[in-house]
């Protein structure tokens, strides 16, 4: 196996008085995808954010080849090549596709003491490496926010990978998408992969995590609930375990109706968890009548 | 990999990019101004009028340039009008009062403005409160401070003259002398105005802390995650704005000799109606420096021009909310244009 990227051992956050994070381990290694799965609330926002550089943990460790780290700012986490791609604030919508690209890590002229930006050379190199990931852009002037938001998460990630992050961080990329949008989206996480970069792919969708995940972290109210190499799991136990197990059967135990036996399953869809809505098609292979 | 899945469309990309240039309505206005003018008021077609024009515009042109930059970065300053009075004030009095040399009070002055716009910045990062609120309440101190300070000082409302001192003819060289080309008067601010523009543009067109600008007004939590410093970048645009009102302040001192305390409240309005008008987002994250100019130009031509059709001036403020509404409602359409695209 290759080279081990990040790890995080026992790792806990405490907001005030609410206990976030609890005792959560994840190793990452390059060219590997390995998925954080849980539903809302259940700590994943608190565990990228720590992993970014946003927060900072209170218990555990946290170690980047091997070496002890506390990021005081997302900076620090980008100079160690720990990339995260937000799902809502990835991109800033009105500035053009190539200040984007490089917000942040804009590249200036020698000629000016890398005072004066080189925008043609900046446009060209957005060009290229969204080509290189598969994105064919040639207007690279207009506003990002005319992008849909599959696109806008496919520069995002191209960015990422262009400016030698070693760590990918993905904060649900398909959340917001259509069916479509997020086979692209999971195409270029896959390129990514095969680029060398590690990815830590936050989701709580187990069909599009089991499409391209390596490794299965399960988090369930700021605690671990599983934690499995691909191969020890299949996509029903993932969805399974995601959905709750027990708790699902329970539920739709419960929100079944006597006089409509036959639908129970349709009604606990219509539940507004969309855990419990997945895992109902994943059950029903069959057609439906 | 090497097939495009996104293929995206580049139809008309050059028609559609003026279209959706932010200064392209103030450019619209400003022909649209100076055609009725042209034909309602004989005397504005003057080589004299337009020096009398560009000087009015100036005088508002250097406060928008630094005022737009800090709205395209996401925030407000409503003590820009009266830190202009501020600055000419701390320059007079220190002057006269330790009667030294001009120049040390210009630069005390300099000091001064840079000094509130580092507390506007400071407490905007410090306190998350909205920049509206802490710039009021910077704007209403300082409005005290203006009269307090110089009614205990010299026991009026107004400084003691200044004109006789050392140094007084060459801080008025630089800060409020006029030449006349070819029987069109130029004054300095015009050129201070012109410098400012250039570098406000450039800086936020083609230098990285530009591209930050965008950023923060943009997204400022989207510009944090990639590593934008948000609060020195929006600092720097409040330090900025200390400067533009160090320049004006300076101007108003050495052309009138003396300075009125109580002068500046309301101008900060009239700055930001010049960053509106030429483009500039209220929300932040979209305008141009060089539409701040536009924007200014409207002000001195409508202003102007006025007078010489022989209008009645109290027109003018209702003229003024006009243009800015107008402004406003075009630049949504523009961004609403800009985001969503042809697609």
């Amino acid at each position: 196996m290759s080279s081990e990227l990040l790890a995080l051992k026992g790792v806990g956050k405490t907001y005030g008085t609410v206990r976030a994070l609890q005792d959560v381990s994840l190793t990452l290694r390059s060219g590997e995808i390995s998925c954080v799965l849980g539903d809302n609330g259940a700590g994943k926002s608190t565990l990228i954010k720590i992993i970014a550089g946003l927060h900072q943990h209170d218990e555990g460790s946290y170690t980047i080849g091997g070496e002890e780290v506390r990021f005081g700012s997302p900076r620090e986490a980008l100079d160690r090549g720990i990339a995260t791609v937000y799902q809502d604030l990835a991109v800033v919508p009105l500035m053009p596709v190539w200040r984007n690209f490089f917000l942040g890590s804009e590249q200036g002229m020698r000629r000016w003491g890398g005072l004066r930006l080189d925008a043609d050379a900046m446009r060209a190199t957005t060009r290229e490496a969204l080509a290189k990931m598969g994105i064919d852009l040639h207007d690279v002037d207009r506003p990002i926010g005319t992008l849909s938001g599959g696109q806008r998460q496919c520069v995002a990630i191209a960015r990422a990978v262009h400016f030698g992050a070693e760590v990918l961080i993905l904060d649900e990329p398909t959340a917001a998408l259509g069916v479509k949008q997020s086979g692209v989206v999971l195409k270029y996480v896959t390129a990514a992969r095969d680029a060398g970069l590690g990815v830590v792919l936050i989701t709580h969708n187990p069909h599009h995590a089991y499409l391209v995940g390596d490794h299965f972290t399960l988090l369930k109210r700021g605690r671990m609930a599983g934690s499995h190499p691909r191969a020890e799991i299949s996509l029903e136990q993932l969805t399974t375990e995601m959905a709750g197990g027990s708790d699902l059967a329970e539920l739709s135990h419960e929100l079944a109706r006597p006089s409509d036996s036959r639908n129970s399953s349709g009604s606990s869809g219509s539940s507004d968890s969309r855990n419990s809505s997945d895992s109902r098609d994943s059950r029903e292979e069959r057609p439906q009548p | 990999m090497s097939t495009p899945d996104l293929l995206v469309q580049d139809r008309p990309a050059a028609l559609r990019r003026l279209l959706a240039r932010p200064e392209l309505g103030s450019l619209i206005a400003a022909v649209a101004v100076f055609v009725v003018f042209a034909v309602v008021a004989e005397p504005f077609l003057r080589v004299s009028s337009l020096g009398t024009v560009l000087y009015a515009a100036s005088t508002i042109g250097i406060m928008a340039v630094p005022v737009s930059l800090l709205m395209i970065g996401g925030e407000f300053d409503l003590s820009a009008g009266v830190v202009v009075t501020t600055a000419a004030l701390t320059s007079s009095m220190v002057s006269y009062q330790f009667t030294a040399v001009t120049w040390v009070g210009v630069l005390v002055s300099l000091v001064t403005t840079l000094a509130i716009g580092w507390f506007n910045g400071w407490m905007l990062g410090r306190t998350k409160l909205p920049s509206f609120i802490v710039t009021l309440g910077t704007f209403l101190m300082l409005t005290g401070a203006n009269l307090g300070v110089t009614k205990a000082i010299s026991g009026t409302v107004s400084t003691k003259s200044i004109a006789d001192m050392q140094g007084f003819e060459s801080c008025r060289w630089l800060f409020a002398s006029e030449v006349t080309i070819g029987g069109l008067t130029v004054k300095a601010t015009v050129w201070w105005w012109l410098g400012l523009l250039a570098i406000g543009s450039w800086v936020l067109l083609r230098t990285r802390f530009g591209n930050w600008i965008f950023a923060v007004g943009g997204d400022a939590d989207a510009a944090r995650a990639v590593g934008v410093p948000v609060a020195r970048t929006k600092t720097v645009l409040y330090l900025g704005v200390g400067f533009g009102a160090w320049v004006l302040g300076q101007h108003l001192l050495f052309s009138f000799d003396t300075v009125q305390s109580g002068e500046g409240s309301g101008n900060e309005l009239i700055y930001i109606v010049a960053a509106v008008i030429g483009g500039c987002l209220i929300t932040g994250g979209y305008g141009s420096v060089a539409g701040s100019a536009l924007g200014a130009l409207i002000f001195g031509m409508a202003s102007k021009g006025i007078i010489y059709a022989q209008w009645n001036p109290d027109w003018f403020k209702f003229f003024l909310g006009a243009m800015l509404l107008l402004a406003a409602l075009l630049n949504a359409y523009v961004k609403r244009r800009a985001e969503r695209g042809p697609r």
